[in-house]
């Protein structure tokens, strides 16, 4: 079923976080990189939810902290120091960073503020060490054009990354990596203006251009994630945090868009049958007797543990908890996610799936029995330990009582295949209060002045320069505009005086190439780059040697070009020489030649290329190799 | 400029703007310049700002600072409105839980913030230290006491003073444990001082800071409160003790001895350290584990022998080359009583230095040292340096701390004015400041 975005008022808000690619952190001197091997250093803290002035405490933050939640940190010298330990006061704010993102706020025609003030934002999932993130608005009032249409910008910010997840969480503890903590993130919010799943991507495109244009946008996965917010007229606002592939965009949009349908439609439903809020009781049966001799497998090893089976009556929700809202997604779904999330167990049961899983129609009908269920009603149970079931139990009445209102407000994480996740109730009020270890910094029209005079240029400029300047075609000129090589390209052109199409060629296809081959292009430096293109261009190397001379180097990180060369044995053939050996390839092949005339001339030049591939021009093999033939005729 | 005026901390033409519009920090304000437009709640400016910048919290929940400018326009679009803060209702005392004292000198041990402002607003009484810190309802009976709010670093001899006169106070009124709320820059020297005044005590004294404002998620004062106050209330010991984090985890709070205590980090939460002596013990998911034991026993019936006076006359000096001796000179010339030399090494000056040494002994000044090295004993018998130092008069002072030597000279010359009997207190070990043997690190 097509979707009329236009009729059920879809509004879709972007907010897109760049890493920036800066010599050292935002408000420290270590180096932004991640490290894989096993951490140095590690230490356990937990996180405290501060109460504000007005007594309020993010309800989810607070439950998580009641439960004892402990985050244990990993950490590694090269790329933490203590102030990501939460041990030592911020530096001041990175100024590299601040130009970046003005830079990337004057292409949006933002209006930088006077004076940048740091904020802490109260982030207590553990991903931030202090329990806030720290944020500061660059600009504000910007604009993209995408195609026709003006997005507006709200503001432009540069904020700390935060630490990332590794590995689940295990007895009330998370572990969670500092080395991405404190890394610079733009983020760049859009005005709920977006009105169809395309435009999503479009719009996200569009400021990921932006943002790369600045030439310090960090590249890779990981280094761009993409926040919505989508609302439909009926439905709710919901939050869906880290889309990190922008292809990934429309299918999200989509999905949630069916998902808020459905829940409207659930809504509607259960209203014609009478449901009110009320009517769900929090009510648990305590249901383990009916599953003595359960053949169940999950069930069964609950009960070896001696936890207890404890069931919940949802009148009148009979056939509703299996409509289906997202692919492979259904309400039973949702309240599953949320039985996890507050009552940390494995996953729930409910009688629209049933008789499954091992557990038979007479258990099912039993079950009925012990919760006094009627015809029209649906019975969730779930197994664990009595304190679990009971906080799992008491969300899905939550969720139940939720579906009966319609959507709710929450914020999801999105998966792989484009549906999503509950991940927490939506925060309220973002809450915010000055940073007061870092002192203001004020921009002044000097600053604005001298940025706003050397503007890179737009992707679009930069794009139709690129095929006026350098012949390129459009396709090619788009792949350099893409690649983090476009500024690298014009150097290289410039100082090499080789042909703009050769460069342009290998810096995007050879390199992608090589890449899918596993050669580990980040380890070459733009110096070898250019390095390597000067030989070429002095006639000193011939082109065809590039990808074994990069793949060297790739292997042999503190070596030079020159040392490359020479351990491949690729120093260009003298002409002497080479007539020599197309001499002795013509001799040793007197018999082809004989038979095939003319036609020996394909065969004869792929024998010596072979010989020789990455040693010698091509054009002058074949010059020589002609002029030999017509001789040896 | 009232007094409103000044809290807000806008001064200049800043201050000038927002006169002209009548507005009031919290108000709801719309500024303009040309044609850019902000609206947002006026936000008090710190002191050190310049005089230039107005600063307004967006919608968002941002702030921003705009330029004042002639052509800046500034009106108010909305009153501000108060905090309406609700007190929490208070919470029942449980009468089965020891009960313990939070005397309070400064610092914000527990607070709560103002988003709306970015205020942050410490929490004082018992029922407010219970409705930020919950779990202290589960162990202990409290009653809090705020007896200043300063500054660790404003903290003087007189305040040490009063604060033994506190804990005294406290003791006789029957509590089970006392538990002292400080800034951590000098809470070593105070806890020196409580350990000297405070003698034959029945209870333990825990005092406790935090490295990290409480006003933030992952401030280790909660836990450290909360570790204080289960040492207040569970520990066998009745000794002066600081409490705080034994490592960067929140795992484990740490007890040091109020005499071998040291900050040893600027910002780290496990700053202090034992120096030259082993932890009192370890409090760990609220349970006790003795790390020595050797201590003085907890004993309700013990009576406390106070002895709060201090004479400020002594001086911590330390040695570094080169340096002028005439500040030796000018000590004594002040009347000084005493001077703790930090030395060198095993407790070492520049020979340049004995002419001011004998004649400030020759005044009747004390001269004790110690030595800048922190960990260790001096030793002035090994070279010829320390055997002329003593020969002079200098008081070789063991493994005692610097700091430690000073407040305790301080005590002494608030106990006695004989200047033979400070000398032989000085040396003696009157509270476990001085260590007979010293002992591998572990």
């Amino acid at each position: 079923m097509e979707i009329d975005y236009e009729k059920i008022g879809l509004k879709v808000g972007l907010e897109i976080h760049q890493q920036l690619d800066t010599s050292t952190k935002l408000f420290c001197n270590c180096e932004p990189k991640l490290f894989k091997e096993e951490p140095e250093i590690t230490f356990l803290r937990r996180l405290r939810p501060t109460q504000s002035e007005l007594g309020q405490i993010d309800p989810a933050a607070y439950f998580e902290f009641q439960k004892g939640l402990r985050i244990l940190y990993e950490a590694e010298r090269a790329t933490s120091c203590l102030v990501e330990m939460d041990e030592e006061p911020p530096h001041p704010l990175n100024r590299q960073a601040v130009e970046i993102t003005l830079t990337a706020a004057l292409l949006m025609n933002a209006e930088p503020v006077d004076e940048i003030h740091v904020m802490r934002k109260a982030v207590i999932d553990g991903s931030n060490t202090t329990g806030f993130q720290r944020t500061c608005v660059i600009a504000l009032h910007g604009e993209v054009k995408v195609g026709q249409k003006t997005v507006p910008i709200l503001h432009v910010s540069l904020e700390e990354d935060a630490a990332r997840k590794t590995g689940e969480e295990e007895g009330n503890i998370i572990h969670y990596r500092i080395d991405r903590l404190g890394i610079p993130l733009i983020e760049v919010a859009t005005a709920p203006v977006i009105k169809s799943p395309t435009e999503a991507k479009e719009v996200a495109l569009a400021i990921g251009g932006v943002l790369r244009a600045t030439g310090k946008a960090k590249r890779g996965l990981g280094t761009i994630r993409q926040d919505l917010n989508i609302s439909i007229t009926d439905g709710g606002l919901v939050e869906i945090k880290g889309v990190q592939e922008l292809e990934l965009l429309p299918l999200v949009v989509k999905y949630e868009v069916q998902r808020q349908l459905g829940l409207v439609k659930i809504s509607e439903e259960l209203r014609a049958r009478g449901m009110g809020e009320d009517i769900i009781e929090k009510e648990f049966f305590n249901v383990t007797d009916v599953f003595k001799q359960t053949k169940c497998r999950v069930l069964c090893k609950a009960l070896e543990k001696n936890q207890q089976i404890l069931a919940l009556k949802l009148p009148k929700f009979r056939d509703i908890i299996k409509q289906e809202l997202m692919p492979g997604f259904r309400l039973g779904t949702e309240m599953a996610d949320r039985a996890r999330f507050w009552g940390r167990v494995g996953g729930i049961f409910h009688t629209d799936e049933l008789p499954a899983y091992g557990i038979t129609a007479d258990e099912v009908e039993k079950l009925g029995e012990a919760v006094e269920a009627e015809d029209q009603d649906a019975v969730v149970f779930v197994a664990d330990n009595s304190e679990n079931a009971e906080d799992a139990l008491e969300a899905v009445v939550e969720r139940a009582r939720e579906a009966i209102k319609g959507v709710p407000d929450e914020t999801r994480a999105p998966k792989p295949d484009g549906t999503t996740r509950y991940m927490r109730p939506r925060p309220g009020a973002a809450r915010m209060y000055p940073e007061t270890d870092i002192p203001p910094i004020q921009i002044t029209e000097d600053d604005v002045e001298r940025i706003s005079s050397k503007l890179p240029e737009l992707p679009k400029q930069k794009l139709e320069r690129l095929m006026k300047e350098y012949k390129l075609n459009k396709k090619l000129a788009g792949q350099v505009l893409d690649s983090k090589y476009s500024l690298l390209f014009e150097t290289i052109v410039k100082e090499s005086k080789v042909s703009s199409t050769t460069v342009a060629a290998f810096l995007t296809e050879t390199l992608k190439a090589l890449k899918r081959d596993r050669v580990e292009i980040d380890k070459i430096s733009e110096y070898q780059f250019r390095k390597v293109f000067g030989k070429i261009g002095a006639g000193e190397l011939v082109k065809e040697a590039l990808p074994d001379i990069i793949d060297w180097l790739s292997k042999n990180e503190n070596k030079g070009v020159q040392e490359a060369i020479e351990n491949l044995g690729l120093k260009i053939m003298s002409e002497i020489e080479l007539r020599a050996l197309i001499g002795k390839v013509i001799e040793e092949n007197r018999k082809l030649i004989q038979e095939h005339h003319e036609d020996s001339f394909g065969i004869l030049m792929s024998i010596v290329m072979n010989k020789l591939r990455g040693r010698v021009n091509a054009a002058l093999v074949s010059k020589i190799l002609k002029e030999k033939l017509k001789v040896a005729e | 400029m009232n007094e409103k005026e000044r809290l807000s901390g806008y001064k200049g033409e800043a201050l000038a703007a927002i006169r002209k519009a009548e507005v009031e920090i919290g108000d709801l304000i719309r500024i303009t310049r040309n044609s850019e437009i902000h609206e947002g709640i006026l936000i008090p400016r710190s002191e050190y700002g310049d005089k230039k910048h107005v600063i307004i919290k967006l919608k968002s929940g941002y702030n921003i600072g705009i330029r004042i400018t002639p052509n800046t326009k500034i009106e108010r679009t909305g009153k501000g409105t108060k905090p309406t803060f609700t007190q929490p209702p208070s919470l029942k005392q449980n009468p089965k839980l020891p009960k313990i004292a939070i005397i309070s000198t400064g610092g914000t041990i527990a607070s709560r913030v103002d988003y709306r402002t970015g205020a942050v607003r410490p929490a004082l009484t018992a029922s407010d230290l219970y409705s930020v810190v919950p779990e202290l309802t589960k162990i202990a009976q409290l009653d809090a006491q705020i007896l200043f709010s300063l500054l660790s670093e404003n903290i003087t001899p007189k305040h040490w003073t009063e604060m033994a006169k506190a804990v005294s106070n406290h003791i006789l009124k029957g509590v089970d444990g006392v538990v002292i709320a400080h800034g951590t820059d000098t809470m070593g020297y105070t806890a020196a001082a409580l350990t000297f005044s405070l003698q034959s005590l029945p209870v333990p004294v825990i005092l406790v800071g935090s490295q990290r404002s409480a006003d933030r998620p992952s401030s280790d004062a909660a836990t450290n409160l909360i570790g204080a106050v289960v040492a207040a209330a569970k520990v066998p010991f009745a000794e002066v003790s600081v409490a705080m984090h034994e490592s960067t985890s929140d795992s484990s709070i740490i007890l040091h001895r109020g005499a071998k205590v040291r900050k040893c980090h600027t910002s780290r939460r496990d700053a202090f350290k034992s120096v030259n002596a082993s932890s009192l013990a370890r409090v760990q998911e609220q349970r006790i584990i003795m790390l020595t034991e050797k201590y003085r026993k907890r004993d309700l019936t013990r009576k406390l022998d106070l002895k709060p006076e201090f004479n400020e006359k002594v001086a911590l000096v330390k040695f570094y080359p080169g340096m002028n001796p005439a500040i030796v000179d000018w000590y004594v010339k002040k009347e000084y009583r005493g001077i703790i030399l930090e030395g060198t090494g095993l407790g070492h000056v520049g020979s340049f230095f004995y002419e001011a040494i004998r004649n400030a002994v020759e005044h009747n000044v004390v001269v004790g040292m110690t030595s800048q090295c922190i960990w260790g004993r001096v030793g002035m018998n090994v070279y010829g340096q320390g055997r002329d130092l003593l020969a002079l008069g200098v008081i070789a002072l063991e493994d005692m701390l610097p700091e430690t030597a000073t407040v305790k000279l301080m005590w002494i010359f608030g106990q006695t004015r004989d200047v033979e009997e400070a000398k032989t207190l000085l040396k003696t070990n009157v509270a476990g400041e001085i260590s007979s043997r010293t002992l591998a690190e572990k």
